[in-house]
């Protein structure tokens, strides 16, 4: 173990922390001793996490502002369902169906990121942060515009530009099932996601993005970040590099996106709007700008946090924010982290490096 | 030391909000006993006693209740939580052998938040369910709680997705299909050869699920269709003036009360008067805060229910609403009152008792909302019988505003 250096010491603790939590979590489950509540904030946690870390890549690792993560994860959700329920009849079994739509949400989400970043990132400056804000609001309006069915004659698809079409005009037989109903969302459902998957999921991703920052062309991107110019002297391509994270953020909250889909019976487009995205955010800037394990507990804290608080009824929402003030005080606070400093002697490495 | 400072008394407001809120949860259940003797309303013995009663209803069921109590969309959760608590203390207050406990949860009308509320009421052991108040959280809840067989009835979810497909989903308000098909019957019958404007949302599930049958019935006589969305619902002098401009003699609104003011209010200051028609989302018009509601006079209102009726039963209920919230209840209050107490009638015909199961008391109330001979007078109608597939089946009512209150025509 020794050999080891400090942040390999960290990604596997990041990997043993998390198997360790879904272990005892699981076992729970299947003990039944987790409450229905608990139950039902599992798989949105994980999701959340998936979303969190990716956001990390571009936010903490390439430096870069996106306020329309939750964009990726509405394109990711909505092509995910669509290709879990026409696959219904051809493939029984819903695992298979869960990780098709898991890789179908993904490739979807990428291949929409890459559009948003090529020309994008070419460019100095904030403009991502105003692109992608954008982009989270034409992702909404787009869906709101798609009605999607299927039927024994396959996959229909409208795009309901005038807004004076609807679920009719796709002309399906008589089994024809609606799948995305334009602004009535996507109905009838069925559930998939399950506990398991979400952590398979948070592992893959941990993998990735941890994998990416420690290697290569994780350093040429933290160096894009730190300084273009010293960056691009030494012949590292910056649009390429930025690209890479921003893609692979953009596949993973759309992998995230697939699996909170699946979760629910309806989902609506607007569930994906800006305050999706700054809340995503916070979760990120609470955790830890560019820390990996950060954007973990923070998502899991900040989801649980104002479920927990339900017995407060009307007050949660303002304690909930009076909260995360108290947790970003608490976290810039210098003799704070003097304290800890002290009882964790090695601190200072590990945050330098986390 | 001025950050710790901030912190102290951070932490202070954190506690002693704490304790506001921990004081406030339990009166939530409580009835009032002090409360004079609540008349029942007057429909209450409309419960067909030949209904197929296993035996004597008894025990205190409870009662979930799911809606928006936070965000944009809390008045409405707020309201048909609140019209709710009013029949369950009611009924708690008549002290007979069915009595109710009620607890409603926050979904920020958020269709996974809504999950989450639900699990927590299942963790609070809820037998029967009034929600949720919003289509998009419904149609989440409404699978999880047909897999788990809790009897649901949503005062204003009105989807027919909501229902399609589960047995236990009930409704207490039209469906938006029904509403839209009960405005063009309206307009065509009473505003024969009419050129008609539609403005409606289309990122909302109801605005498009009422516009879409409206415009099925109606798409010969419609000369101007106007969109809006979430995001740009504070200005509508282009719909408004194209509206004018293609002549439309009769101005359709299936939309919600706070955007019909700004249109109103643009279409008075270009010198627009057609005849708007609403439906029961523009009910609550008169009460905005800051809008002259001179402007609405001669609109008309396709709503079930007026604050304004003169009946015993919307007079009591007004005034125990208005001492609870301060304000006039609109008809999500009146629909999440009906709820409780079409639950209550439905309790005492199927003679179920609190100590069965999930499933017992599900199938029974299924059986006895379906059946011929259940009906149920409210608030919000009269007679209205529920059809297996869960819709409600009532008589629209039209009202027209004149003198800044609503009128029968």
């Amino acid at each position: 173990m020794k050999k080891l250096k400090t942040t390999t010491k960290i990604d596997f603790a990041t990997y043993l922390g998390v198997t360790l939590a879904f272990v005892i979590v699981y076992s729970l489950q299947k003990a039944g001793s987790l409450s229905n509540a608990m139950n039902s904030w599992l798989v949105p946690i994980c999701s959340f996490i998936v979303m969190a870390v990716s956001l990390n890549l571009v936010v903490g690792i390439s430096g870069e502002l996106s306020l329309g993560h939750a964009g990726f994860m509405s394109v990711g959700a909505f092509s995910g369902i669509v290709t879990a329920m026409s696959l219904t009849n051809a493939i029984p079994s819903g695992a298979v169906r869960l990780v098709l739509a898991i890789l179908v949400g993904a490739v979807f989400a990428a291949v929409t990121g890459f559009i948003v970043g090529v020309p994008v990132l070419r460019l100095r400056g904030d403009y991502l942060a105003i692109v992608t804000l954008a982009f989270g609001q034409i992702i909404k309006d787009l869906i709101n515009c798609l009605i999607v069915g299927y039927d024994s004659r396959g996959l229909h698809i409208l795009f309901n530009i005038s807004g004076q079409k609807s679920v009719t005009d796709l002309h399906m037989d008589e089994a024809g099932v609606a799948i995305i109903k334009g602004a009535q969302g996507a109905v009838g459902i069925t559930k998939l996601s399950s506990f398991f998957a979400g952590y398979i999921l948070v592992m893959i991703t941990l993998i990735i993005v941890l994998n990416l920052i420690r290697s290569r062309t994780g350093r040429a991107i933290m160096a894009v970040r730190d300084n273009r110019i010293a960056a691009e002297s030494v012949g590292i391509n910056v649009t390429k590099y930025r690209l890479i994270a921003f893609v692979t953020s953009a596949a993973l909250a759309g992998a995230a996106g697939a699996l909170f889909g699946l979760n629910y019976g309806g989902l609506l487009s607007s569930r994906f709007d800006f305050n999706t995205s700054i809340l995503v955010l916070v979760y990120v800037v609470l955790g830890g700008l560019g820390s990996i394990w950060g954007s973990v507990i923070g998502a899991t804290v900040l989801y649980i946090l104002p479920e927990a608080l339900r017995s407060l009824q009307d007050y949660r929402m303002l304690i909930y924010a009076v909260v995360l003030i108290l947790v970003m005080l608490a976290t810039n606070n210098a003799q704070l982290k003097a304290l800890l400093g002290r009882v964790i002697p090695k601190r200072k490495g590990a945050r330098s490096n986390g | 030391m001025k950050k710790i400072l901030a912190l102290l008394l951070a932490m202070a407001m954190v506690f002693a909000l704490a304790a506001c809120g921990g004081n406030s949860a339990p009166a939530a259940t409580q009835a009032p006993a002090a409360e004079a003797p609540a008349e029942a309303p007057a429909d209450s013995g409309d419960a067909p006693a030949e209904a197929p009663a296993a035996g004597e209803a008894s025990g205190t069921f409870k009662i979930g209740g799911i809606g928006p109590m936070t965000g944009d969309a809390a008045q409405y959760g707020i309201a048909a939580m609140g019209g709710a608590q009013i029949a369950v203390d009611e009924i708690n207050a008549l002290g007979g052998p069915v009595q109710f406990e009620f607890q409603a949860e926050d979904d920020q009308a958020v269709a996974d938040n809504a999950v989450n509320a639900y699990n927590t009421l299942k963790d609070w052991e809820m037998q029967i369910m009034v929600g949720a108040v919003t289509t998009g959280s419904c149609v989440a809840v409404a699978s999880e709680a047909y897999n788990d067989r809790i009897f649901s009835l949503t005062p204003s979810a009105s989807s027919t997705d909501v229902t399609a497909g589960k047995d236990n989903m009930f409704q207490m308000c039209f469906t938006d299909p029904n509403q839209g098909k009960a405005g063009a019957e309206y307009i065509s019958t009473n505003f024969p050869e009419a050129k008609v404007a539609v403005i409606y949302r289309n990122d909302d599930a109801y605005s498009v699920g009422i516009r879409d049958a409206f415009y099925a019935e109606m798409s010969d006589s419609i000369v101007y269709e106007g969109t809006f969305t979430a995001d740009t619902q504070t200005d509508f002098s282009v719909q408004v003036k194209a509206a004018q401009d293609a002549g439309a003699d009769v101005v359709y609104l299936p939309i919600y009360y706070q955007p019909a003011t700004v249109i109103l209010t643009q279409a008075k200051s270009i010198g627009y008067a057609p005849t708007f028609v609403g439906v029961d989302g523009m009910d609550g018009i008169l009460d905005q805060e800051g809008f002259d509601a001179s402007l609405a006079e001669g609109v008309l209102v396709m709503s079930p229910f007026s604050a304004s009726s003169t009946d015993d039963l919307t007079v009591s209920f007004v005034s125990k609403f208005q001492e609870a919230h301060g304000q006039l209840p609109n008809q999500f209050a009146a629909d999440g009152y009906d709820c409780v107490y079409a639950i209550y009638n439905a309790i005492q015909a199927a003679g179920v008792t609190a100590d069965m199961s999930n499933e017992e008391i599900c199938d029974a109330l299924i059986a006895v909302f379906t059946s011929d001979d259940f009906s149920y007078s409210g608030l919000t109608g009269e007679g209205m019988t529920w059809s297996t597939a869960g819709e409600v089946t009532k008589l629209p009512m039209a009202f027209v505003i004149t003198d800044g209150v609503y009128v029968k025509p």
